[in-house]
Order: structure tokens, then sequence, then C-alpha cells
């Protein structure tokens, strides 16, 4: 049985204890989106402001609610996507997708975990590797997710957003 | 002295034999769902084994023995609720089913834009969501009775409320805050004023001796799966002359009279509700249920959860004095046994997942009720809930493992 070190790694509570990029942006120029999780009431907030000259992450800011896992995450991901280009978000957006869901891959044999590694290839996870250790409580896997699929729902709203 | 003992009754359900993580299961989710003893599923066995077949359809002697053992399923249901008649007694799948039946059949016929709808901030969403759909359909308004700071139902302004409301559809007990509300004076102010009152007992019908003639209730919704009973079958239970003219549900088999190419008449009331194959097994099952609890005696089912209760709202408050915030009310009599709480800076669903080491099972969430989250300021609680099988143990225990959560997250 995996133990609670597993899933809360020091790191992760020092995400969830001490948020970066904490706050809010203007709307506009940046956009602001809202994911949810209903299954806890996670509640997570973005503000993000895509420079569309250079298609970089010129900067976010994060605010909502809910457990360790989800608020870490969270944190952990403005973290890694703040000052990237849209490709290298992408990329991670990803290689962290991959890594939530190895255990889904196996169950439905779909893949030995060598998806993984191609999905990981030349991509620096860092600090969110902390988080592999989520993949062991299949519950928490959504709070993990949470702030990942809530990027994307942003970034593809304000990439169709008319132009101001 | 309880009357109840709990470690006799353990015995009764086998679930309590399995150990999870080595350790035997302190199972304080009952409010979620209740554990089922051996009677119940002996009761469903025999049925498959025995004498299944298909009710009300067969004139053959198993098809008799299955429909008679369904149509008695409703006779226990019925007195356990002290209904009038029997026929009052109409199975669904569960109170939330209850509930729409009532929103797509009395509501759809009787209620234009403009009436009004009474609610209150403590709702389950089975008895919220039903009524925005209305709502959102009809034009009907929806009113919402708000709460006091010491999570009972503020009735101050409830005459200025109820003016121009054709129903108030409120909750028994609330599944969160554990408050009970005293639903007679909710009658009668409601019936003064030409409204309806729809009690959402999913959560007191199994801790409470119900009366629904003494509350001079409308309609009742209510679910077997909390009451010791499977899951998939549920009672609502309506006046006769409502049910007697309410336009029926889902259309189909057993719920029809005569149909014809150009029409239909319909069954008496209460079959004109259940188109379909009952899950008449369940109904079976359920009835065994009312059997286990009638012989506990639901006073004495009561009186174990006040006694328990108290004892874990004083051990809770004794050890976490600080940090742990109790989101309903202190007094024992006027609360059932869900106690929801909160650390300070420790989200409920971490909580769960640190009690979970220690298998202790306990919900985290917003307990399908966010209106009253959002009006309680959190976005999630984590809730114990205590049935017949629990003891000062288990409460024992969960204040351990809370203390060990305590300590992992370092507050």
């Amino acid at each position: 049985m995996a133990g609670l070190e597993d899933l809360y790694r020091e790191i992760i509570l020092d995400h969830y204890r001490s948020p970066r990029n904490r706050g809010e942006l203007e709307v506009p120029p940046a956009h602001k989106v809202e994911g949810f999780n209903p299954l806890c009431g996670d509640e997570v907030v973005l503000y993000i402001d895509v420079d569309p000259e250079t298609e970089t992450v010129r900067d976010i800011k994060i605010a909502g609610q809910g457990c360790s896992i989800s608020q870490a995450s969270t944190s952990m991901m403005s973290s890694a996507v703040k000052g990237k280009s849209l490709a290298e978000v992408h990329q991670l957006t990803r290689a962290f997708k991959a890594l939530m869901s190895i255990h889904e891959s196996k169950l439905e044999g779909e893949g030995d975990g060598s998806d993984l590694e191609a999905e990981l290839a030349g991509v620096r996870l860092g600090d969110l590797e902390a988080l592999q250790g989520v993949v062991k409580f299949p519950v928490r896997i959504k709070c993990a997710t949470l702030a990942w699929n809530t990027l994307q729902q942003g970034l593809d709203e304000a990439e169709h957003a008319p132009s101001p | 002295m309880s009357a109840l003992d709990p470690r006799t009754i353990r015995r009764d359900f086998p679930l309590f034999e399995r150990e999870v993580n080595g350790k035997p299961i302190v199972y304080l989710d009952s409010a979620s769902s209740s554990q089922k003893p051996r009677a119940v599923f002996e009761a469903m066995d025999d049925v498959y084994r025995r004498y299944y077949a298909n009710v009300h359809r067969g004139v053959y002697e198993i098809a008799a023995e299955s429909t008679n053992a369904f149509e008695a399923a409703r006779a226990k249901v019925a007195r356990f609720v002290n209904a009038n008649r029997t026929e009052e007694i109409v199975f669904v799948r569960n109170a939330t089913e209850a509930i729409n039946l009532v929103a797509y059949t009395w509501a759809r016929k009787n209620l234009v834009a403009g009436d009004v709808i009474l609610l209150s901030h403590m709702e389950h969403h089975a008895n919220v969501v039903p009524w925005l759909m209305l709502a959102e359909e009809r034009g009907v308004e929806l009113r919402w009775i708000p709460m006091t700071p010491d999570f009972r139902l503020d009735l101050t302004d409830l005459d200025e409320l109820l003016a121009g409301a054709r129903l108030l559809a409120v909750t028994a007990m609330s599944n969160v805050l554990g408050t009970i509300n005293d639903i007679r004076p909710l009658a009668d102010a409601a019936h003064a004023h030409d409204a309806l009152i729809l009690v959402d007992a999913c959560q007191f019908a199994p801790h409470v001796a119900t009366d629904v003639q003494a509350w001079d209730a409308d309609f009742v919704a209510f679910s077997a799966h909390k009451m010791c009973g499977p899951t998939g079958i549920g009672g609502l239970w309506a006046r006769y002359e409502l049910l007697d003219e309410m336009p029926p549900f889902l259309g189909g088999g057993e719920m029809i009279r005569d149909v014809r190419l150009d029409g239909f008449t319909t069954n008496d009331v209460p079959w004109k509700f259940e188109a379909g194959t009952p899950a008449f097994v369940e109904a079976i099952g359920w009835g065994a249920a009312i059997d286990y609890l009638n012989e506990l005696g639901m006073g004495a089912v009561r009186d174990h959860e006040m006694q328990l209760t108290r004892y874990a709202l004083d051990a809770l408050r004794a050890r976490f004095p600080e940090s742990l915030s109790i989101y309903g009310p202190n007094d024992v009599s006027i609360r059932g046994g869900a106690v929801s709480f909160l650390f300070d800076g420790i989200h409920a669903h971490d909580i769960s997942q640190v009690l979970d080491e220690d298998a202790v099972c306990a919900r985290a969430g917003h307990h399908c009720a966010k209106p009253l989250m959002r009006r309680l300021g959190v976005p999630a609680t984590t809730r114990a809930s205590f049935y017949v099988y629990n003891d000062e143990a288990d409460v024992d225990a969960l204040v351990e493992a809370l203390a060990k959560a305590e300590k992992f997250f370092g507050i």
C-alpha cells in the first residue's frame, strides 16, 4: 500500500502552504478561466496573459480553493508555464498528463509506459515530478490534473476570443 | 446506558468482518449510505433462489409468491412511516426520484409562471435541482428560507416567504449539518397559505421514527439504502387524494389499465406511477431492513445516536479546541448523527486521505449541498456520520486519526 509520504511530498506541501503566483491580472488583456472538480469542490481560477506577438505566456496568476493536491498542482503549474512559449506549454501539458495517466493506460492495456517515455522525452518537469505519487491514489488524479485542464481550456478560449 | 449494543449489532453486518490496511473498518459514512445486515441480502437471495418471477404478471404459484412479498414490503414501508393507507406508498428508485416524480407530475400539472416554491438553504441538491429545472422551464419563482448562525432554519419571515407559495419543499434532517427541522409547524404554515409541503426525509427516516400523519405532510421522500436496505429502491409517500389526481410519471407496462391504439387509461394508485418491472427484489430486501430496524426499535435507534453524537461533539471539541470548527447545532435533541467539521488550513479531502490510512471511512466534499457550502463559506467539509453499528470506540478512532492528520499537515 502506498504511504501518505508518497502522496504528500514535502515540495507539494510547500506549494500548498505558500502558493506561487497567487493574485489577479487585469482582464483584458489577460484571460480569466475557472475550473471545478465536482467531486470534492476544488476550484481553480487562472488569469493568463499571452503575448500574441511571441506566443508566450507573459504572466499567469492563480486563485481558488481546494485540497492540497489541487492547489499545489496549480501553483507548480503556474511556475512551470510562466515565460514559456505556447508550444512549450503544450508539450509540458502532454508530459504532465502522461505522468498522471500512466496507471490508466496500463489498466486499459494501451501501453506499458513506453508512451510515457515518448511524451517525457526532452521535457523537464522539475518540481512537477513530485506529483507522480498521486497516481498511486487514483481518486486524487483529478485533483492534480484540474489546473492543467483549466489551463488548456483557458488557452483555447484565449486563442478563439476576438482580438481586442 | 443505550438500549442498543453496537458490538452485537455489528455481527449482523458481514462487511465488518473485513479489514482495510490490516485494520478493522471504522465506517462513519452512513449518511451517504448505510451498511446492510445479513437479513437483507438473505431475503433478496431467497427471492432469487426460491420464488423469483415477475410481479403482477403471472398467475402461477411463484409469481403469486413474489407479488405477495412485494406488496407485503409496501405495507411494511407504509407502517414504518405511519401512512394512512398502504396504497400511499409509491416505489421509486430513491428519494431523488421521489422528488422528481412530484416535480414532473403534480408540479407540472398545477404550477404556472409566477407561482412560488419555497425551499431552504440547507437542502440537498435532490431537493434543489428539480425545482431549478422547473423554474427554468415554467418561470416558477424559487424562494429560500435562510439559516440562523446556529445552523437552524430562520423562520422570522416565513409568512412573507410563503405569500403566493404553492409548495414548501424542505428537509426533515440536513445531511450536512444534522439539523432536524420541526416539520409540523412548517406544514401548518404552508397549509395556512394554501401551499402543500414536501418533506425530504431521506436523512430523517433511517434515524428517527417517522410519522407522516403527525407531520400533516403532503409528500414525503425517502431512500432504502440509508436505512439498511438495498440500493435502487426508495419511496414516495403522498396523501391518497393527491396521488389520485396526479398525472402518471413514466409510461409503460404496469402503470396502465387499458391501452388502445388511440390512447390509454391509467392503473390505480400507486401502480399508476410504477411503469415497467419494478425493483421488487430490492423492495423485498427493504422490507427485511425495516423488520430489522423495528426489531431494534426506532426509539432505541434515536437514543443511541443522540448519545453517540453527544460523545463525538464533546470528544472533537475537547481534543481540538482551537483548530476544528463544527458545522451544526450543539444540542443533540435537535440534530442527527451527521457531524461536519473543518480544520483550519487543512482541506477536507486531505483529512479524509489520512483517515483512510486507519480504515476510517468518512466523507469529504460538498455533500451534494453546494448552496449550503456557499452559505457556510467553505469549499468542503469532512463529515462523520453514525448509525446503529457505531460506538464510542469508532469516535475514538476518528479522533486519533484526526490528531495524526493535524500533525502530518503541521498546523
